[in-house]
């Protein structure tokens, strides 16, 4: 593959943790590229070493062995993250993480205020992106004031917020009430569409992986490494029915029975 | 309890009988105090106490209503709450500018920590006689010890805020690239806001403390003073009208710093459920 083709390369990665028990490893040498503009969904279950794939990805953890490359420059330099590299990745985690201190316009705009941009383009900004995630007329509430799910909302627009071609998602909806999950997949996806850009997102929901992906792939546990890689043809927009297809429950059942074994 | 559970739920409200917590709490702790006051005023009156040991309620408060009417009350007061507010600041500066380094530096809070508990545990007012001493009877002892008794609530708070901030918080202005300073006004500081404010809380009361012990023990200014020489000529009446007064002020202090918060930290649960 070109290079110019990947939005993220990790290349002999392995990750090892220090703790008080000995060594821990989290990931055994892996190689992966996320393509521009894909989705794709890291699933697995929990202790796989999928979060720590991402957060390798996001440059929150220094690899043990290996190197990470963001649009084809390196994200590390003499075990230093590269800023630069990093401003191309919005990062949601799993909890909404807002400022209680900040309206939920402000925390939309907080990456544009540490760029130095000025209030009236961060209002405007905040505004569009409250439109884009669906919570406007909430702009000047504090965050305690929304549910879980409008939270978690206001966090993917913070991320937006400074149009990073890469966006990273750290079961972002693993808090919610599966309802809400439901509707939030939706959205996700309609902003996946209306921006293009590449999300990688992490999950243990086999259904909610099959249904944001075009390409699932599964981990396996201790030391965490990628087990299989599955493509997802299902045409976009995707509605919730397609769960019912029957190729779809198939994939299903096949990502299940691995999980199993 | 079990009598609610019995009632149909669609009861109108307006139906049901009166309860005492249909009272709002501000009037049940104005009758509180009231009801205090008649059992105080009936026990004396009716056990005929001498006004020597425990003045009736009456009797205290004309004596506090007719010392408002002299300069001399006013310019204890003065002197009282310019030693309180000097000491506090001071400690509130030391308090917080301290107490943000070693929350940042934890080697050199492990270091120091013996020393801060040890200095912590000497009860301070003991080392009023000294500071007299030291610094003789004006008003810098009792500024003095205003400002240590005000320092320990205030640093502990602090080291406290800045240690407890979130880790999720941290990540994401790792995330969109914050620099250091950056993280500590956008994030560190704030946060720590409502520990600091809590801790200033504790260090305004403990430094009317401290004013007034001090102005016991030396010098002839201050509340505290007029507190000794009203004991002095037995007049306990008057002195139970300085302690008043003084519970006054103390009061105002704390109120006007709670008051702060619904302006300083505005987004914060404790003023969120004061609102209620």
């Amino acid at each position: 593959m070109l290079a110019a083709d990947s939005a993220i390369r990790i290349v002999g990665v392995e990750k090892q943790f220090d703790t008080q028990q000995g060594p821990i490893r989290a990931l055994a040498r892996t190689d992966f590229t996320v393509r521009k503009d894909e989705f794709a969904v890291l699933l697995g279950p929990s202790g796989c070493g999928k979060t720590t794939m991402l957060r390798l990805m996001a440059g929150l953890e220094y690899p043990t062995s290996g190197a990470v490359e963001i649009s084809g420059r390196p994200l590390w330099r003499d075990e230093q993250r590269d800023d630069s590299a990093a401003a191309h990745m919005g990062i949601v985690f799993q909890e909404p993480n807002l400022f209680p201190w900040l309206s939920i316009e402000d925390n939309i705009a907080l990456p544009l205020k540490l760029r130095g941009i000025n209030k009236v383009a961060r209002r405007e900004r905040a505004r569009k992106l409250c439109e884009l995630v669906g919570i406007s007329g909430f702009e000047q509430r504090w965050p305690r004031e929304l549910s879980g799910g409008m939270r978690q909302r206001a966090a993917i627009a913070r991320a937006l917020s400074y149009d990073p071609e890469i966006l990273l998602m750290d079961e972002p909806f693993g808090a919610l009430d599966a309802i809400t999950r439901d509707a939030m997949n939706i959205e996700l996806q309609q902003i996946w569409l209306a921006t293009s850009k590449t999300i990688v997102l992490v999950t243990h929901s086999i259904p909610e992986a099959v249904f944001l992906a075009d390409r699932v792939v599964l981990l396996t546990v201790r030391p965490g490494r990628i087990d299989e890689v599955i493509e997802v043809p299902f045409a976009r927009p995707r509605q919730m029915d397609v769960q019912s297809d029957p190729s779809f429950q198939s994939i299903v059942a096949h990502l299940r029975h691995r999980l199993q074994h | 309890m079990s009598n609610e559970v019995a009632q149909p739920r669609d009861k109108p409200h307006t139906r049901r009988g009166f309860r005492p917590s249909d009272v709002p709490t501000s009037i049940a702790s104005l009758l509180l105090l009231f009801a205090f006051m008649a059992v105080w005023e009936g026990y004396v009156r009716f056990f005929d106490v001498s006004t020597f040991l425990l003045p009736p309620p009456s009797l205290v408060i004309v004596e506090w209503i007719r010392s408002l009417g002299t300069a001399s009350l006013w310019f204890h007061t003065w002197i009282t709450t310019y030693e309180t507010i000097l000491g506090f600041v001071i400690a509130a500066v030391i308090g917080v500018g301290l107490g943000a380094v070693l929350g940042k530096l934890p080697k050199l809070e492990q270091t120091l920590n013996p020393f801060i508990i040890a200095t912590q545990v000497v009860p301070k007012v003991a080392l009023v006689p000294l500071f007299v001493v030291w610094f003789g009877f004006g008003l810098a002892p009792k500024v003095i010890i205003a400002a240590v008794l005000a320092f320990f609530p205030i640093l502990l708070n602090t080291i406290l805020g800045v240690k407890s901030v979130d880790r999720g918080h941290r990540e994401v202005l790792i995330s969109i690239n914050a620099s250091r300073w950056q993280s500590i006004t956008q994030l560190e500081f704030p946060s720590s806001l409502p520990y600091i404010l809590t801790g200033m809380e504790i260090g305004i009361v403990l430094a009317i403390i401290g004013a007034v012990v001090g102005e016991y023990l030396g010098g002839n200014q201050g509340l505290g003073n007029l507190a000794v020489k009203e004991m002095n000529s037995y007049n306990t009446t008057a002195l139970f009208a300085v302690i008043i007064h003084l519970s006054l002020l103390g009061f105002i202090f704390y109120a006007v710093l709670v008051g702060t918060r619904r302006f300083v930290i505005p987004w914060h649960e404790s003023v969120q459920i004061d609102r209620k």
